[in-house]
């Protein structure tokens, strides 16, 4: 298949008081062309720092990888320098991330940063570059694009400032969007709309998305393939029907069976999964989730399991046999009927 | 199917809190040309409805609706413009200083954010026992005991005792919001977003938490939340509020399996839905919510409402009973059991009388 992303066991951390912390720890997933890939777990469990480096921007907060490969379109990123790196940031690759406003420059206007991305990647005229930001503006569902153009971020709401976002990372019509956590800022309703003009901008130009969500619902409508993450690992990376038809992991059981279903029974226990996430600094010996884990054994404290293939899937449980084959992963179905519309 | 019918029977309703045309303004600064022409944003906009003994009500809506406001204002932390809100038959906004003082034992607030709403200079001990002091409870021993009961409850280790906010993770620190919210026994408690900055499984914990404490103790609970879901999981009636009105009222399956306002099928539409198995049509809506400085006339939702028509830009739509025990403020409400789509077609065909 064409693979459009390669990332091979990608190890990325932050020098700490007491010392490195690898805040992601030997990561490996690939993107294939126009498909859309969630990244999904708890906060702080790596998703940002993974696309971030892939961006190579970690370099800027004091992070720095210190193994691994990130091949894209057969490219090897980590050996390329600043300069080679910023031409392909924000031309093949673009990112747009969870805060708008952070993100746009507030004393500009929001026509001058579009046709200012839309220069960097093209030899146009002043004149041309202000209509393809026009065009761009409206692709992304903004009405009357022309009075928009001339204003200043902070004049719009943050639906619209994500759409700003998404129309100049769409400017170099890029490969590769990365979207970290473009919706969680925002209303539903709003949601909604960023989320249908994601589907759309996919459908249209067959663009891989890699999108970054602690929603579980997010993944479940806009995923072709579900990368699970705990702790700077990734547990488990599957189609996205194969894994709430029965994830393969503990982890990942535990997330999907924490969500409140619509069409779940009201009011009775949810499923929780105990403790929390730990900090980079009190990573567990062994599998790192295993104190979080019902299944864990004494080889589950002090072995760590690698990411394997299991038939199209990969998975890191040293039980995943047997926990399988004794449907204990198997996700209990609540009655109820399903809304619809 | 609802095991929290036990606590709560749709027969034998005692109102515990009645809320009549409350509203909320700021007044907006420098805003209007002319001094007597006042500027405001109308927060909460003559809302009325009542909370039941032992109910949980649900309160759902977009960011800026005035759910936050509402809620401020029901417990007097924030002094309402004009309205009435009567606790056991009483209007508490009639209240003097040492009255609301004996009300605040009764009525308390969980807020949303675990790492703001605590001081990070005291210990979780103090945090929780000067709830006992200011109301001269308890102080010393008797006050450690109580604070050590209070956090078994909420699931805390009490040998925390002497522990700072900062020690703990953000749903250790929500239970800690809501020993204190609980220490004095209140009747009455609003949980503003409780469970919205915390992760998925942290959230089930907490809410698995609240509804243990909500049986046990017998509260009535005003849940405020923005995750449909949850508000599903956890109401015995939900309210859906748009710009600072209440637009829609009834028991949580009337609300979700045949909602009768545009908006609140809207929403539900979108929900994202944990399992790639349930397709369903989507309705987004178009545009954002107006401004509540500057609201639509007539009936707020009609500039995003695909089934407005021209009354509802001249005439606002009042909350009344469609159905029994369903209340929703529109003109032209769903049907029964009818899809959004269903009554956008019809429209569409003019078979929706108009
Ligand atoms: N600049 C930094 N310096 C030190 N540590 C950092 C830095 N950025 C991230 N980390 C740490 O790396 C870990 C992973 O962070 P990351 O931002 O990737 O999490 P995430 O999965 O994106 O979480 P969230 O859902 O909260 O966005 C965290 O423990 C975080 O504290
Ligand atoms: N203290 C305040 N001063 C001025 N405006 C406020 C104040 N508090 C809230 N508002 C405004 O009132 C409206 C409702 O806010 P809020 O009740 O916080 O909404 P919600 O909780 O539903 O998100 C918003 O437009 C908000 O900006
Ligand atoms: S390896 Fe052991 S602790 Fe880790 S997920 Fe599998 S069973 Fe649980
Ligand atoms: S009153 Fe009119 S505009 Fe308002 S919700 Fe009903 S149909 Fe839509
Ligand atoms: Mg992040
Ligand atoms: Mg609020």
């Amino acid at each position: 298949m064409d693979k459009i992303l390669e990332v091979k066991s990608l190890v990325t951390g932050y020098q700490g008081k007491e010392g490195f912390v690898r805040a992601v720890d030997g990561v490996s997933f690939d993107i294939n062309r126009g498909e859309t890939i969630c990244i999904v777990g708890e906060s702080g469990s790596g998703k940002s720092v993974t696309s971030m480096s892939i961006m190579r921007l970690v370099e800027y907060e004091n992070g720095r990888i210190i193994d691994g490969e990130i091949k894209f379109n057969g490219e090897e990123l980590t050996t390329k320098n600043t300069e080679e790196m910023r031409r392909i940031r924000g031309s093949k690759i673009s990112m747009i991330f969870q805060e708008p406003l952070t993100a746009l420059n507030p004393v500009f206007t929001i026509g001058k940063q579009i046709s200012e991305a839309i220069l960097f990647h093209h030899s146009l005229g002043k004149k041309e570059a202000w209509q393809r930001a026009e065009e761009l503006v409206r692709l992304v569902g903004i009405s009357d694009p022309q009075a928009r153009l001339k204003q200043y971020p902070h004049e719009l709401s943050g639906g619209m400032r994500q759409r700003v976002m998404i129309a100049i990372a769409l400017a170099s019509e890029p490969d590769l969007l990365i979207a970290d956590e473009p919706t969680t800022a925002l209303d539903v309703t709003i949601e909604a709309q960023i989320l249908e003009l994601l589907r759309k901008l996919r459908q249209e130009r067959n663009m891989s998305i890699l999108l970054i969500t602690h929603d579980i619902g997010v993944a479940a409508e806009m995923a072709d393939r579900i990368i699970i993450m705990y702790a700077g690992k990734v547990m488990e990376i599957a189609n996205t029907k194969d894994i709430f038809d029965q994830p393969f992991h503990p982890y990942s059981k535990g997330l999907l069976e924490s969500v409140p279903k619509m069409n779940g029974e009201r009011g009775v226990p949810l499923k929780s999964i105990k403790g929390s996430i730990p900090s980079l600094n009190e990573i567990p010996s062994g599998c790192r989730f295993s104190p979080r884990c019902p299944f864990a054994t004494d080889k589950c404290h002090t072995e760590e399991p690698l990411l394997e293939m299991r038939g199209d899937r990969q998975v890191a449980c040293w039980h995943v046999d047997y926990l399988i084959e004794n449907n204990l992963l198997q996700i209990e179905e609540e009655g109820g009927v399903s809304i619809e519309f | 199917m609802n095991s929290n019918q036990e606590s709560y029977s749709s027969d034998s309703l005692e109102p515990l809190l009645r809320i009549e045309n409350l509203k909320k303004h700021f007044p907006i600064k420098g805003g209007g040309y002319f001094r007597k022409e006042k500027k405001a944003v109308m927060a909460v906009d003559d809302v009325s409805f009542t909370i039941y003994k032992g109910e949980t009500l649900g309160l759902v809506g977009e960011s800026g609706c005035g759910k936050s406001t509402l809620g401020r204002n029901i417990l007097r932390l924030q002094e309402p413009t004009e309205g009435r809100v009567f606790f056991n038959n009483t209007n508490i906004l009639l209240h003097n200083k040492h009255e609301l003082r004996k009300l605040r034992k009764q009525m308390q607030i969980i807020y949303q954010d675990p790492f703001g709403s605590l001081n990070p200079r005291f210990t979780i001990g103090q945090i929780i026992g000067e709830m006992y002091e200011i109301h001269g409870i308890a102080k010393g021993a008797e006050k450690e005991k109580k604070v050590k009961e209070m956090l078994e409850l909420v699931g805390l280790d009490p040998s925390r005792y002497n522990s700072y906010p900062h020690e703990f993770s953000g749903g250790q620190r929500q239970r800690v919001g809501i020993a204190r919210a609980l220490a004095l026994n209140p009747t009455f408690v609003v949980a503003d977003e409780p469970v919205s900055a915390l992760d998925v499984s942290v959230q089930s914990q907490v809410i698995n938490l609240l509804m243990k404490l909500k049986k046990e103790l017998g509260l009535t609970l005003l849940f405020i939340a923005h995750g449909l879901n949850v508000v599903r999981h956890i109401s015995d009636r939900v309210g859906v509020m748009y710009l600072g009105k209440l637009v829609e009222l009834s028991e949580t399956d009337n609300i979700f399996e045949s909602p009768a306002h545009p908006y609140t099928a809207a929403l539900l539409s979108t929900v994202p839905e944990a399992d790639p198995r349930l397709k369903k049509e989507r309705i987004v809506l178009k545009g954002e919510v107006p401004s509540p400085a500057n609201p639509p006339s007539g009936c707020r939702f009609r500039t995003r409402c695909p089934l407005a028509a021209e009354r509802c830009k001249n005439e606002m739509p009042p909350l009344v009973e469609v159905r029994s025990k369903h209340h929703v403020a529109c003109h032209y409400p769903l049907e029964e059991g009818q899809t959004l789509k269903e009554a956008i077609a019809s429209r569409k065909t003019g078979q929706l009388s108009l």
